[in-house]
C-alpha cells in the first residue's frame, strides 16, 4: 500500500519535472529566436559590426543554440543566473533582493484568503440553491471575472481618496510599527484576495456539494443528523482533499495577480522587477523569473494533483 | 467513461427534490441570464458602432482642464490631455472586445480541431501532443506573455498569437476529452464498423455532439483573453500607442487616481462589466444545459 503511494508520488515528481524541462526549452527558444540578438540589443543601433560581434562572443551568442541552452540550463541549476543588462547587476543578486517582498504579500494574502474562503464556500454548500448560495454564487461568479485593476482602483477610490485612511501606493521602506505595516498591505492584499477567495470558495463550495450528494451523507439524514454536523463531522472530512487540491490550485492565481497589483501599488516586488525586465528588454532577467514563476505554479499544480490523490484511495490505483 | 453512468443514476435517487430545486432555479437563474446577455449584447453593439457615435475625434485635445468630472459636454470626464473619455472608450472597446474574439475563436478552432484529431489519430501521436500540450498549459498565460512581449515587442498580431498558445491548449484538452468520449459510443462505433473514414467520423459524428460545450469554452476563453490582454495594456506591454484598448486607457489615466477621476474608473469599469457579463451568460447558459441534459 505504501510502497504504491511512494511510486506514484515519485511519478508525479519526475513528471512534474521534465514538464519543467519542456517549459524551460519553450521559454528559451522563444527567447532566443529574436530576429537581431541580445548584443546588438545591448549596443544600440550605432554599435559597428565589430563591436557587435565581439560582445556576441563575450555573451556567448556565437555558439549553436542548443549548447547555449544546456550552458544556461546549467546556470540555472548552479545559481548562476547571467548578468542583467539594463541593471548591470548579477540577475540572481536582483532577485534575491524583491523576492522576499513578493513571498510576504503572497504569505499574508494566503493566510487571509483560506480562511475566508473555506468559511463562505462551506456556508454556502450548507446553504445550497437558497438565498446565500445564490447570493454569493453570483458575487463569486461576477468576482473571478473581474480584472484586478479594477479592484485596486475602487479600493484605492474608497479608501485612499474618499475615506482617507490609507496611502494609495506602497512603500516597504518606510515600515515603522504594525500600524504602517497594515496600511501598506491592506490594499494590495484586499485586491489580491478579493479574486482569490471568489475563486477558493466556489471550488470548496463544489467539492463539499459533491460529499453531500454521496449515499452516506443521505444515510446520515435518514438517522435523523442535523445539518450542521453533516456538514463538518461527515461531508467535510471527506472533502478535505478536494479542498486542500483546490486551495492549491487557486493559488496560482496569486502568480498572475502579482503582477498586476505589484505594478498599480508601486510595490517592490519580483513581478514589478520582471515588468521593467519586460520593457527594457533585458532577457536574461526575463527568463530568470520567468522560470520562478513557472516553477512555482508547477510546484502548486503538483501539491494540488498530490492532495487529491493522497486523500482518494481510488485514485491510487489508476 | 464512468461519468455519463454515474449522471443518468444520479437524477432517479433523488426525483422530488430536484424538481422542486429545477422549478427554484428558474427565475434567478433567467435574471443573472438577462444582466449577462444585456452586458455582452451592450459591449458587442459599442464594439461595432462605438467609433461611429463617438462625438469627438479619438485623440482631439478637446478641453482645456484634465481629469475633469462628468458634464454635459463631457458625459465621461476628460483623460490626462484633456480628451474626451466617452469617445476613448468608445473606440478602445472596440480593441478589446475584437481582438479578444478573433483571439477566442482561434484559440477555440486550433485546440478544438487539434483534440479531436488526437482523441482519434494513433496512440503515439495522440500522446506526444498531449505532453507537449500539458507542458504549454503549465506556463501561466501572463507569464508567457510577458516572455513573448520581451521578446518580440509588442505588436496586435503578436498579442493575438500569444493568447492563441495560452488558450489554445486549453481548448484541445477539454475537446480531446469529449471526443475520446463521444468516440465510444455506439453509434460511433457503428459508423468505424461501416468504414467510415476517420475525417468522416470526425467531421459528421463526433464534431456536432461536441459543438455545445466547445461553445461555452470558447465563452469562458474570451473572459480569460479579455482580461489577460487588458492586463498587458495596463502594463503598458500590450495595445500601443496612439491605438489604445481599454487597458491602456486605464494605464494612461493612473496619475488621475488620486483625484478619483473618472477616466480612471470608466475604462476600468468597462471591462469589468464586459467580463461579468460574459461570465454570468456562460455560467447560466451552461447550468441551464446540464439540467436539460440530465
Amino acid at each position: 500500500m505504501n510502497n504504491s503511494i511512494f511510486k506514484i508520488v515519485l511519478g508525479r515528481l519526475s513528471s512534474g519535472v521534465s514538464t519543467l524541462l519542456i517549459v524551460s526549452l519553450v521559454i528559451f527558444a522563444i527567447t532566443s529566436l529574436l530576429p537581431g540578438d541580445a548584443a546588438q540589443q545591448i549596443l544600440g543601433q550605432f554599435a559597428t559590426p565589430e563591436q557587435v560581434a565581439a560582445l556576441r562572443i563575450q555573451l556567448g551568442l556565437d555558439q549553436p543554440a542548443p549548447l547555449r541552452y544546456l550552458s544556461w540550463l546549467g546556470g540555472l541549476l548552479s545559481g548562476d543566473l547571467g548578468q542583467s543588462v539594463s541593471n548591470a547587476m548579477p540577475v540572481s543578486e536582483l532577485m534575491a533582493g524583491r523576492l522576499p517582498n513578493s513571498l510576504l504579500l503572497a504569505g499574508i494574502t494566503t493566510v487571509i484568503a483560506v480562511p475566508i474562503a473555506l468559511l463562505l464556500g462551506i456556508a454556502s454548500a450548507m446553504c445550497r440553491d437558497r438565498f446565500l448560495d445564490r447570493i454569493l454564487n453570483v458575487c463569486t461568479l461576477s468576482m473571478v471575472a473581474v480584472p484586478e485593476f479594477l479592484v485596486a482602483t475602487l479600493a484605492v477610490l474608497i479608501f485612499a481618496v474618499h475615506l482617507g485612511w490609507l496611502p494609495a501606493l506602497s512603500y516597504v521602506s518606510t515600515v515603522e510599527g504594525i500600524g504602517d505595516f497594515i496600511r501598506i498591505y491592506a490594499m494590495p492584499v484586499l485586491t489580491l484576495c478579493a479574486v482569490l477567495v471568489a475563486q477558493m470558495a466556489r471550488m470548496t463550495r463544489a467539492a463539499i456539494i459533491n460529499q453531500l450528494d454521496s449515499p452516506y451523507i443521505e444515510m446520515a439524514r435518514l438517522k435523523g443528523i442535523g445539518p450542521l454536523r453533516r456538514v463538518l463531522n461527515h461531508a467535510l472530512p471527506n472533502a478535505l482533499g478536494p479542498i486542500a487540491n483546490a486551495v492549491a490550485l487557486s493559488l496560482s492565481y496569486l502568480l498572475g495577480g502579482v503582477i498586476i497589483v505589484e505594478t498599480i501599488f508601486n510595490y517592490p516586488g519580483i513581478a514589478g522587477l520582471m515588468v521593467d525586465a519586460v520593457a527594457n528588454r533585458d532577457l536574461a532577467l526575463v527568463q530568470a523569473c520567468a522560470m520562478l514563476f513557472c516553477t512555482a505554479y508547477l510546484v502548486l499544480v503538483l501539491i494540488a494533483d498530490l492532495c487529491a490523490i493522497l486523500s482518494n484511495p481510488r485514485l491510487r490505483h489508476q | 467513461m464512468n461519468n455519463s453512468i454515474l449522471d443518468s443514476r444520479r437524477p432517479s435517487s433523488e426525483p422530488e427534490s430536484r424538481v422542486s430545486a429545477a422549478r427554484r432555479h428558474v427565475k434567478p437563474l433567467n435574471l443573472t441570464r438577462w444582466i449577462g446577455a444585456t452586458l455582452v449584447i451592450f459591449w458587442l453593439l459599442v464594439a461595432i458602432f462605438g467609433p461611429m457615435l463617438a462625438p469627438h475625434p479619438v485623440g482631439a485635445l478637446v478641453a482645456d482642464d484634465m481629469y475633469s468630472g462628468a458634464s454635459a459636454a463631457f458625459p465621461l470626464g476628460t483623460d490626462y490631455l484633456g480628451r474626451d473619455m466617452l469617445s476613448r472608450i468608445l473606440h478602445g472597446a472596440r480593441y478589446t472586445v475584437g481582438l479578444a474574439l478573433i483571439a477566442a475563436v482561434l484559440s477555440s478552432l486550433i485546440g478544438a480541431s487539434l483534440g479531436m484529431l488526437a482523441a482519434l489519430a494513433p496512440r503515439w501521436l495522440d500522446e506526444s501532443v498531449s505532453r507537449l500540450n500539458d507542458a504549454l498549459i503549465s506556463i501561466p498565460s501572463k507569464m508567457l506573455a510577458l516572455v513573448m512581449v520581451s521578446a518580440f515587442g509588442a505588436s496586435i498580431p503578436l498579442l493575438i498569437v500569444t493568447a492563441v498558445i495560452s488558450y489554445a491548449p486549453g481548448a484541445f484538452r477539454i475537446s480531446r476529452s469529449l471526443a475520446a468520449n463521444i468516440a465510444t459510443l455506439e453509434y460511433v462505433q457503428v459508423a468505424r464498423t461501416r468504414g467510415e473514414g476517420k475525417l468522416y467520423i470526425a467531421a459528421v459524428e463526433v464534431l456536432p455532439n461536441m459543438f455545445h460545450p466547445v461553445l461555452t469554452d470558447m465563452g469562458m476563453r474570451f473572459v480569460f483573453i479579455v482580461l489577460l490582454l487588458s492586463g498587458m495594456s495596463f502594463l503598458g506591454l500590450g495595445v500601443q500607442p496612439p491605438m489604445a484598448d481599454l487597458g491602456s486607457l486605464v494605464r494612461e489615466n493612473i496619475g488621475g487616481l488620486s483625484q478619483g477621476a473618472l477616466a480612471v474608473i470608466g475604462p476600468a469599469l468597462a471591462i469589468g462589466t464586459l467580463t461579468i457579463g460574459a461570465n454570468l451568460l456562460i455560467d447560466s447558459l451552461s447550468a441551464n444545459r446540464g439540467q436539460q441534459g440530465e
